[in-house]
């Protein structure tokens, strides 16, 4: 039960501070979320994401933020193998199912709904 | 000379409205203006397959209703003026087919409806034609994809922004003795405030506004206290109390007789941020209510003030600010006998 509350209270959080920036900075939406990616980019290779989600699970896997870590994760696990070039390959390792998911729902919501306004 | 000043065009002959008609979306037809409205429609596709359509539809619908209304046939119409917010105008040029009389395309943003019967005025009053059809239309979902996002992003709004009117207005004008008659028309320069926010097209547009309301006294010489009401098209909330100001700064009182369309077309619990917009707003609040009002008796001489904000989204995207116009045309009622 507590890991539900966490999990609500950090994923809020994120979403909290997403809306102050985009009200008080005046930044648009899509700053926002180009600002999130970035920041879970840096947070995921320095780690600090990592113990983020220990604590907090999909409170802080499911903000954009945790694409960017994904991202990072991915460039990180290859990098042994790959060296650099890993910043290209293993960049979609784990976040491509996200962006695959999101591709095949959309087509699907498409299919099955009409737009209200 | 028709030109009284430098911006005002004063008619010689006597140049009546004939006959009006509207068609409206689903919110509109829930405020508070349902009655005046000639047609209304529940669903926003209004029947059709989609959005663009449904305002081809519209302004279709104001166009046919407006000819019935008032047993007017087609080949009354000497010419066809008509504008609307989309890219090319489609929605006028695709309705132009299906009209067999001259069609001049006009844009001026929401500035579009007295753009349009100004020039028709102006175009019988020099005799270019005995009887002009003039229309405009904007659709709330046609404008959102248009100029900010597709509503699918669910992108959020400020309190600032406007809410684009789902509908169509089209008049007839003429020499013809009407109802209503087109008595003096005030061109608007292009004023830019540099603002550059498209979530805040009240304070863009409102200098203008002012600009073209003071000009009309000025050229005239007459006071805000010669009408029984100046409303400008779509200011909403936050530009009508701009407005507002600015002339009360050049020492023009109206606190008495002033309204914006965008703040009469919707109840405040319509969540419709800071009120309606768009080139319908102040075609169906003109032409469906004000006109009536005046048939009423309850208004004599109005001067309605049609804004524009003239800006377009790649401008947006490269930081520019917002050209914003604004047209004003004096309606009189005609009394019985007169």
């Amino acid at each position: 039960m507590m890991d539900y509350v966490v999990a609500f209270i950090v994923g809020g959080a994120l979403c909290a501070i997403a809306q102050l920036v985009m009200d008080i900075g005046k930044f648009s939406q899509m700053h926002v979320m180009g600002l999130f990616v970035a920041t879970g980019v840096f947070l995921g290779i320095s780690g600090i994401y990592d113990r983020l989600i220990a604590v907090a699970g999909a409170g802080a896997v499911l903000p954009i933020s945790g694409f960017g870590y994904f991202l990072a994760k991915g460039v990180l696990a290859q990098n042994e193998v790959n060296g650099w070039l890993a910043i290209g390959s293993g960049m979609f390792q784990f976040a491509g199912a996200i962006l695959s998911f999101a591709v095949v729902l959309s087509f699907f919501t498409a299919l099955l709904c009409k737009p209200k306004g | 000379m028709k030109l009284a000043g430098k911006q005002t065009w004063v008619f010689e002959h006597d140049i009546y409205i004939q006959e009006t008609g509207t068609a409206v979306g689903p919110l509109e037809a829930e405020g508070p203006l349902r009655e005046s409205f000639d047609i209304a429609h529940d669903d926003l596709y209004c029947g059709e397959r989609t959005w663009e359509l449904a305002e081809r539809r519209l302004m279709q619908e104001a166009i046919d209703v407006c000819l019935q209304k008032g047993s007017i046939s087609f080949d009354d119409i000497d010419l066809f003026l008509a504008g609307d917010l989309l890219n090319q105008n489609v929605t006028a040029n695709y309705v132009a087919r299906t009209i067999p009389a001259p069609f001049l395309c006009m844009f001026g943003a929401c500035s579009t409806s007295m753009q349009t019967a100004a020039v028709g005025a102006a175009l019988i009053d020099g005799g270019f034609a005995r009887t002009v059809l003039a229309a405009t239309s904007s659709h709330n979902a046609t404008a959102e994809r248009q100029f900010r996002y597709p509503t699918e992003l669910g992108v959020q709004k400020p309190k600032t922004a406007t809410f684009t009117v789902t509908g169509a207005g089209a008049v007839v004008i003429g020499r013809k003795r009407g109802r209503w008659r087109i008595a003096a028309a005030t061109i608007g320069k292009v004023i830019d405030a540099g603002t550059a926010n498209p979530f805040d097209m009240g304070s863009a547009m409102a200098p203008a506004a002012a600009s073209t309301i003071e000009q009309h006294f000025i050229d005239l010489g007459v006071s805000p206290a010669d009408y029984d009401l100046i409303v400008t098209g779509d200011l909403s909330r936050v530009g009508s109390v701009i407005v507002r100001q600015m002339l009360a700064e050049s020492g023009y009182d109206v606190t008495d007789n002033y309204n914006d369309c965008g703040l009469m077309i919707y109840r405040p619990d319509q969540n419709v941020f800071a009120g309606g917009s768009g080139c319908a707003c102040c075609a169906v609040v003109t032409y469906g209510h004000l006109l009536k009002e005046m048939e009423r008796g309850a208004l004599q001489k109005i001067f309605v003030v049609a804004t524009g904000a003239l800006l377009s989204p790649t401008m947006m995207q490269q930081k520019q600010s917002i050209p914003a116009i604004a047209h004003g045309v004096v309606i009189e009622a005609v009394k019985e006998g007169q």
